[in-house]
């Protein structure tokens, strides 16, 4: 066992008693803590001896010194404006996170959308709280999740009401600026009502590098005939860990479209767990990862179709380069008459060292016969041929090489359905490529120069 | 509808073909396991002392070890206590011609088609008849000697070639390497053993039968096959097994070592007895089966037709060292009624520009689960090395399971690593294709289905291609509606 483990138990101990209280939890969520904190007691962190944790080793990052950050409400005015970030031509509902508790006021939105903290949302809307909160976390596949449930600070809760068409993007920006080296435990709720649309933007960024484990779960509830589109950009300081699992349930007609894209980190790990509980429901669940250094990178994906006639497509992508590491892990699970369902899954990945690492685990597990499933997983380089034939036409090396990166990446990006995202994230994987976005700038949307457009150093008089 | 699903009931309830006992006296010893039974299975076999401390470090490590829960496998508990692990046909004399064998036994090889005598004038293949456990004949020894070659059982090869067993024995699946594979190294009872030498070309195709006779009786077969630089052997392993209530027990171990510029082909059709309809019985299937490619520019190639057992465990591997060296897996698993099979390949690529193909096509029907579990693994010194996997699933019937695990690793900048698999059911398209052009539902059905297998098919020697139509064609055929 971790040697660090009594320390760790004694901080989260801590927090249990001294924070979470009659006052500050309704019956509902303290019962969830309370038998979340013995299951996480009884598991302990997923160790390597997990299939699904075999290749994650939390153990180095589990030894370091954490301390829980307890203080509600730390505003000031200069990190208020850090958030005063905006996505270029995009109006956006801008809100967050900060050390893992909910920053801003405003809280309605028109419509009847509802934006606010998880832990107001259970004092304020009771009813909706207690008919879906921790109804698919509590699936409690392993420490983490339990631990989550046990001891989360804060973490938002959106609510689109039936029959809403949520016009404009809700950003959220879960930002950690700490003195020390801090375990955040954030825990976040989505529901779509029926027939409404909600497209959300989730960025994890660092703005301190003193190194922190975030451990975050969402629960995202997608109602009949509704639309969800999901974008998580991760752009983490190299010290930093984040855990995060997603949780989709979605009914009869729905459509989600996640789209993940982690551009630095530490140790990432993303697990997404999709049921689709309602005949033709369709989920997209697409990723892109750029690894390099000693950053590691984890993408777990689940998609449980449950019932007949749904369809679900996954599109992972990487370019792993230096020491990094890269895991992917899909599974499609196609339940027993869950007929007509038709499933795909790809994960490409490019590796650029030899001292670069990338596993791959396409699975696919299916109890129905009347299904179109396939699955392909790639590993290899830039295609030397058109290398080869850039260059001879006067493009330098290291700008080919850029542009067969980027084109790579580009079908993951292709699929982003809001112009502004699309062209935002483009610009900052050409960036990355380049070199030239680190986590240890500021938060990734203030970059100094929106306006600018990809340029590549090509000089058009050779061609 | 009706019509298929009349077919489907003829072909499910069709009993097993080779279920029969045969009444060879059989010369057993007491039920259970310990260190004693070890010592006894060493002395009857007159082994020397290397060979019993092997086991016993076999037989410690394995008490150390807890059944592997990780294949997606329901297995019932085994109870390693109630085995018989040694049974013998009772010894004759020494046997010069065929007359001389046990007509029982002769009558049972020909209820199986595989008669010595017409084997021997036909068709050339020398056949090493395994009877539980104990090899009761040796056919074109003789021819074989001519060439140098050495082909007979690993009990003969003990006392004869201890030298050889002893340095090849272990050398690639390590006794220490997994439970089925421990217990085996501890009370592994004969099987076969092969070595040709250096530059020799085998002029044969060698082949072995295994069957499972006494009841009660685990077989614990041991194979070692050493292919010395430049020579090419192919290798056949055909098994049937009689009908039986209780589940029988099957763990052994192929080793596969071939050097500097040789090749080898191992080609396994298996028809165990699968179990009733309602899953009752059937044989349960533990084999670690792994070849090692030593030398640059050799080969291994594994073709497997998998229709029989109740529980198949099973993952014929390469361990490409050698510089160049090449690995191929093709398979084709059948699974019906209650069947589960859990198969696949492992490729590791540790030496320069290696190279694998895994092809692996799976079907199943009834209630059976049908998984392939694979893994590709390209270490940090492997430059150039490339692979292709394509593993397809068929399923017929909306009770049954088609699972895929692939792991792919990879280490190496230069590695090219492919991927791919599919699952679906026979389309409506190309039944009615066939059945428009006047074919039946049975034969249009038998006529997909082969052309799904095709590509494994072909790999087969011509002897076993035929021999595994005929059992795609009993498992299968016309199984969809």
């Amino acid at each position: 066992m971790m040697e660090n483990y009594q320390n760790l138990k004694q901080l989260f101990d801590g927090f249990f008693n001294q924070h979470i209280n009659n006052e500050t939890d309704s019956p509902v969520s303290l019962s969830v803590r309370k038998g979340a904190l013995e299951d996480f007691y009884r598991m302990g962190f997923p160790t390597n001896k997990i299939e699904k944790w075999r290749k994650t080793k939390l153990k180095d990052v589990l030894d370091l010194p954490y301390t829980i950050n307890t203080i509600d409400r730390l505003r000031t005015q200069e990190q208020k404006s850090i958030f005063e970030c905006e996505i270029n031509n995009l109006d956006t509902d801008l809100f967050s996170l900060l050390n893992g508790w909910f920053e801003t006021s405003k809280t309605t939105l028109p419509q009847g959308v509802i934006v606010c903290s998880i832990r107001e949302a259970e004092k304020k809307y009771p009813e909706l709280f207690s008919k879906y909160f921790d109804r698919m976390a509590s699936d409690r596949s392993n420490g983490l999740i339990a631990l989550n449930s046990a001891i989360y600070s804060d973490g938002y809760f959106v609510y689109v009401p039936d029959n809403v068409a949520c016009e404009r993007t809700i950003q959220i920006v879960n930002v950690i600026n700490a003195t020390s080296r801090i375990f955040v435990n954030t825990r976040n709720m989505v529901i779509v009502g029926k027939n409404a649309s909600l497209s959300l933007v989730h960025c994890d960024d660092s703005l301190s590098s003193f190194g922190s484990f975030v451990n975050n779960v969402s629960e995202f509830f997608v109602d009949e005939g509704s639309q969800l589109d999901f974008y998580k950009m991760q752009n983490k300081d190299e010290k930093a860990t984040v855990i995060t699992h997603n949780f989709v349930e979605q009914q009869r007609d729905t459509n989600t479209h996640a789209n993940t894209i982690t551009f630095n980190g530490g140790l990432i790990r993303n697990d997404t767990r999709v049921k689709l509980a309602g005949q033709g429901a369709n989920a997209d669940v697409m990723g892109l990862y750029l690894v390099d250094r000693e950053q590691f990178v984890d993408n777990q994906v689940k998609i449980d179709h449950a019932v007949s006639d749904c369809t679900s497509n996954q599109l992972f992508k990487g370019i792993v380069d230096e020491n990094g590491r890269a895991i992917f892990n899909g599974h499609i699970l196609v339940q027993q008459d869950a007929q007509r369902t038709a499933a795909y899954q790809s994960n490409n990945n490019i590796q650029l060292t030899d001292t670069a690492s990338i596993d791959t685990h396409p699975f696919l597990e299916i109890y129905a016969d009347d299904v179109k499933c396939s699955h392909g997983a790639t590993v290899g380089q830039l295609d030397e041929d058109a290398l080869f034939y850039m260059m001879q036409r006067g493009i330098c090396e290291r700008n080919a090489r850029m542009l067969l990166m980027f084109s790579f990446a580009g079908q993951v990006i292709d699929h982003i359905k809001i112009p502004a995202i699309k062209h935002r994230i483009s610009e900052l994987v050409s960036r990355r490529l380049k070199g030239e976005l680190s986590a240890c700038e500021s938060c990734e949307l203030n970059c100094e120069n929106p306006d600018s457009v990809m340029t590549f150093e090509i000089d058009m008089s050779k061609i | 509808m009706s019509d298929s699903n009349q077919i489907l009931d003829e072909v499910t309830q069709s009993d097993y073909k080779y279920g029969f006992v045969s009444n060879i006296e059989t010369e057993t010893i007491e039920k259970g396991l310990n260190e004693d039974v070890v010592r006894l299975i060493s002395m009857k076999k007159n082994e020397p002392e290397w060979l019993l401390e092997y086991r016993l470090k076999a037989f410690r490590k394995w008490q150390q070890m807890e059944m592997p829960d990780w294949a997606h496998l329901k297995i019932p508990s085994i109870d390693f206590q109630d085995i018989i692990y040694y049974a013998a046909p009772k010894k004759k004399e020494t046997l010069n011609s065929l007359e001389e064998v046990d007509p029982e036994l002769i009558d049972t090889f020909n209820k199986l088609g595989i008669s010595l005598e017409e084997q021997k004038r036909l068709t050339g293949v020398a056949v090493d008849a395994v009877i539980d456990s104990v090899s009761v004949k040796t056919t074109f020894t003789a021819t074989l000697a001519k060439y140098g070659i050495i082909f007979c059982s690993f009990s003969e090869a003990v006392q004869e070639h201890p030298e050889l067993v002893r340095k090849y024995l272990g050398s690639v699946v390590p006794y220490t390497d997994n439970y089925f594979g421990a217990l085996n190294s501890a009370v592994f009872s004969d099987g076969s053993f092969c070595y040709i030498p250096k530059g020799v070309r085998c002029p044969m195709e060698l082949s072995t039968y295994f069957r499972i006779n006494a009841a009660n009786t685990g077989q614990f077969e041991r194979t070692l096959i050493v292919a010395d630089e430049g020579s090419y052997v192919s290798y056949l392993e055909g098994c049937t097994a009689p009908q039986r209530d209780e589940n029988q027990l099957h763990a052994a171990i192929v080793e596969i070592i071939a050097h500097k510029d040789a090749e080898v082909k191992y080609s396994t059709v298996q028809n165990w007895y699968p179990g009733d309809k309602e899953g009752r019985g059937g044989i349960y299937n533990f084999v670690t089966k792994r070849g090692l490619c030593e030398g640059a520019n050799s080969k291994i190639s594994w073709t497997q037709v998998e229709t029989g057992s109740a529980i198949t465990w099973k993952y014929p591997s390469c361990v490409l060292k050698g510089d160049n060296s090449v690995g191929e897996f093709y398979s084709v698993a059948v699974t019906n009624n209650f069947q589960q099979a859990d198969t696949g390949s492992k490729m590791i690529h540790l030496g320069k520009n290696t190279r694998s193909t895994i092809v692996s096509k799976g079907i199943s029907a009834g209630r059976s689960h049908n998984s392939y579990r694979g893994q590709v693994k390209i270490n940090k010194n492997a430059t150039g090395a490339r692979n292709f996997s394509q593993c397809d699933s068929l399923l017929l019937g909306d009770r049954c399971g088609a699972h895929t695990f692939p792991y792919i690793d990879t280490k190496n900048a230069s590695a090219i690593v492919e991927h791919e698999a599919t699952t679906s059911r026979i389309s409506d398209d190309q039944l009615f294709y066939c059945q428009q052009r006047g074919l039946d539902t049975e034969k249009s059905i038998g006529l997909i289905v082969n052309g799904y297998a095709r590509e494994v098919l072909n790999q087969l020697p011509m002897e076993f291609a035929v021999e595994a139509q005929k059992l795609l064609a009993i498992s299968l055929e016309g199984s969809v509606g």
